[in-house]
């Protein structure tokens, strides 16, 4: 009989779970980041994947301080529930926060419009690219998951940005074992993915597991909507309905925070995690289809913003 | 027709068997994206808009039956070329056991991305054509898996359903494959005669073939011994990072000096014995800590921090191993070496200069390095050695590497953490070659 066949004979207390495996991998990954890099930064927006990160910083550098600042590309148009939980988050922590905003780039013309209700989110590029020079960031660690989109497949858990930003995906750097790679001449960087691994049900199921603390709108609330597109259009300031709109009011909750413009709710009763846990295990639509109105232009939108030095 | 997912595994999975990584092998022709695309299918994983996106180009592309092997289609420029040309990372869980697969192309030109498809993964599964049998590629690709490390093959024998579901067809190429199989010294093998396409023997066992009495695809997967699950290894901790809070008002942080880094094998627990590499000092574990909790063992693949009982003087680049127990079992213990004698593959389109200096990258410390010897290359086809002056883009050699600073190693072969390495070449910053210590 093969050994394929066989249990395995390492007692089952010692095999990791798939959590526990995933965590180690990413805490790994960070202390990488840390090893390597003479000035990284992680990505907060929060976001529950880079509320994870935080979680996975905690306990990679504790009871040290975090080798990085946390930094945040405000578009101006996110909802005050997440900036709030950003700046309370990082201040539990005792961490710096570094914010740096799409209108200030505006306001410096590096950002021009093509018209004032253009998507703000392909823009923050820019903007994180400015950043990156001000502070000569060498390293930016992101919560960007393989599982989420099709050319984040085949990205690299280390991946090397030239110093206009750009991702090549024909020209990667190979990447073996774990001897990540984040070595890069003055002006260029890298964007390190320590969840990389991780699908959509993982980060719920550890978020659940670890208790963490995720802003109000992810959980089930009433908000005025109208239907769009076969997606849920919130109604806010700056997404106010169209003449002729029906506007609802519906029990609803994001899945995917991002611009108040681009993100969309869905329709959902759950208001605790486990609720939200369950219902990530039965969904039948992707969370990039269910709620991203910037990816919904192209099959190959999110490769197309990435060549351009999107997160 | 949707997806919908068990509900039971939402919550944490009660028999949790861990997390398992493998690679798929093969070319377009074998119907490798079919078998993958397959998988995610019968397990659930695929949803509903994911699913009508590809019923939509299955249609518009003519076809009767969706295409499941457009799931794995990865980026534009590939898409255009209809081949996949990188290595893709898939997902999916089954509720007892979560997957990685790392989707490869086949053709001998990608012999660099099987590679490093390979390099991370516990099993390989192998397709063969069962109208063709055995193929150049599928000596290539089994050779290549065994060199990677990998010790469980699955050899899918695909397409039966173009052979009438014959036993005749399915026996003949397993006594093929074991032959030269046992030439390469493979060890743990198995095969499954399989329909992708009809979905037979790859989730579901289908009605086609009932003289096939082993597992189908899924249940020998989910009975897969996991990385560091069946032997006994010596304890291997490369150290990442070393933690020094430096806080004055607390007592208890003022002296804190953590050593973070992931156990690559074996374990330890509070108050064993450890030797410090290169230096060779020995001390103590006084604690294993994760946040504020403490642990009495820390296990393979687990990141903690240590706390030794001596104050010594460890940094980044540094190992801490297992003590010796006796002086009979000196193996026990990494070599502390200069000299690297490896198996390397070359992954850079620039060919190796033997003049140059390069980087030598193992487990967490780097080392300047030259190539001092190329012993001979080996062609991946024929297995054939032949004596070479250069490397070039996916060549396959066994070299002597002289490094500037020693580096602690294992054996590939017996521990592939820490017999790994990867050459970067400086000028560039670019990672150019894959390392096996022999």
């Amino acid at each position: 009989m093969s050994t394929l066949e066989r249990q395995p004979t390492r007692p089952a207390k010692h095999i990791l779970s798939h959590l526990d495996w995933l965590e180690s991998e990413a805490i790994y990954i960070l202390r990488e980041v840390a090893g390597q890099c003479a000035n990284p930064a992680l990505l907060f927006s929060g976001g529950k994947d880079s509320i994870v990160l935080l979680r996975l910083a905690e306990k990679a550098f504790r009871p040290g301080r975090f080798p990085f600042p946390l930094l945040n590309i405000d578009t101006g148009h996110n909802y005050p529930e997440v900036l709030a939980f950003r700046d309370y988050r990082a201040a539990q922590l005792g961490e710096r926060l570094i914010v740096r905003s799409v209108e200030d780039s505006m306001r410096r013309g590096t950002v021009v419009l093509k018209s004032p209700d253009e998507l703000r989110n392909k823009h923050q590029s820019v903007t994180l690219l400015e950043a990156i020079e001000e502070f000569g960031f060498d390293c930016c660690i992101g919560g960007a998951r393989r599982d989420e989109e099709k050319a984040r497949a085949k990205e690299r858990i280390f991946s090397f940005r030239d110093e206009f930003g750009q991702w090549d995906p024909k020209n990667q750097r190979p990447e073996l074992w774990d001897l990540y790679n984040a070595r890069v001449h003055k002006g260029e960087n890298i964007r390190a993915f320590p969840i990389s691994n991780w699908t959509e049900l993982d980060v719920w199921q550890y978020i659940g597991r670890e208790q963490l603390e995720i802003p109000s709108i992810y959980f089930s609330h009433e908000r005025p909507i109208v239907r769009r597109n076969g997606l849920l259009q919130p109604i806010t300031k700056l997404t106010p309905a169209n003449p002729g709109e029906v506007v609802e009011t519906m029990q609803v909750r994001f899945r995917t925070l991002g611009d108040v413009t681009c993100t969309a709710p869905v329709a959902s009763d759950a208001d605790t995690l486990e609720k939200i846990i369950l219902e990530t295990a039965s969904t039948t639509i992707t969370e990039r289809g269910a709620t991203r109105l910037d990816d919904q232009t192209s099959d190959a939108s999110m490769e197309q913003r990435k060549k351009e030095g999107y997160f | 027709m949707s997806a919908i997912h068990d509900l039971p595994e939402a919550s944490l999975p009660k028999n949790n068997t861990g997390l398992l990584r493998f690679l798929t092998c093969g070319s377009v022709d074998d119907g490798k994206s079919t078998l993958i695309g397959r998988l995610l299918f019968d397990t659930k994983t695929i949803l509903a808009d994911t699913l009508s996106a590809i019923e939509r180009t299955s249609h518009r592309r003519g076809l009767d039956e969706v295409d499941l092997s457009l799931l794995t289609d990865g980026l534009q420029a590939e898409r255009e070329q209809g081949i996949t040309i990188d290595v893709a990372y898939r997902y999916f869980s089954t509720g007892t056991r979560k997957y990685i697969i790392a989707d490869a192309p086949g053709h001998e030109q990608y012999t660099r991305n099987m590679v490093t498809a390979a390099s991370t993964a516990n099993l390989a599964i192998i397709l063969i054509d069962a109208r063709k049998g055995i193929l150049t590629q599928t000596r290539r690709h089994s050779y290549l898996a065994h060199l990677m490390g990998i010790q469980h093959i699955v050899v899918a024998i695909n397409k039966m359903d173009l052979v009438n579901y014959d036993q005749a067809v399915f026996e003949r190429i397993r006594c093929d494959y074991l032959a030269f199989a046992e030439q390469l010294g493979i060890k743990d093998i198995h095969f499954i005669p399989m329909s992708a396409l009809k979905g037979d023997m790859v989730v579901e066992r289908g009605e086609q073939m009932p003289w096939y009495t082993g597992l189908a695809l899924l249940d020998v997967l989910e009975n897969a011994p996991t990385a560091h699950s069946e032997e006994e290894e010596p304890f291997r901790f490369p150290v990442q990072f070393v933690c020094r809070p430096h806080k004055s008002d607390d007592p208890e942080l003022h002296d804190f000096r953590g050593f973070m880094g992931r156990v690559e094998s074996g374990s330890i627990g509070i108050g064993d014995a450890v030797t410090l590499l290169p230096s060779g000092k020995e001390t103590h574990v006084k604690d294993i800590r994760v946040l504020d909790q403490s642990f009495d063992r820390a296990y393979a693949e687990q990141s903690v921090t240590l706390l030794l009982t001596d104050e010594i003087d460890i940094s980044r680049g540094d190992m801490i191993v297992q003590s010796e127990i006796s002086p009979q079992e000196r193996t026990a213990l990494p070599l502390v070496t200069r000299q690297l004698n490896a198996m390397v593959c070359w992954l850079a389109e620039t060919p190796l200069d033997r003049q140059r200096k390069y980087l030598v990258r193992q487990a967490t410390r780097e080392s300047k390095a030259v190539v001092s010897a190329i012993e001979y290359r080996i062609d991946v086809n024929s297995l054939d050695r032949a004596p070479v002056e250069s490397l070039q883009m996916n060549d396959i050699a066994h070299v002597v590497i002289r490094l500037a600073q020693p580096l602690s190693v294992d054996a590939y072969a017996t521990n592939r953490a820490i017999g790994a390495f990867i050459i970067i070449d400086e000028s560039t910053n670019n990672t150019v070659a894959a390392g096996m210590v022999l």
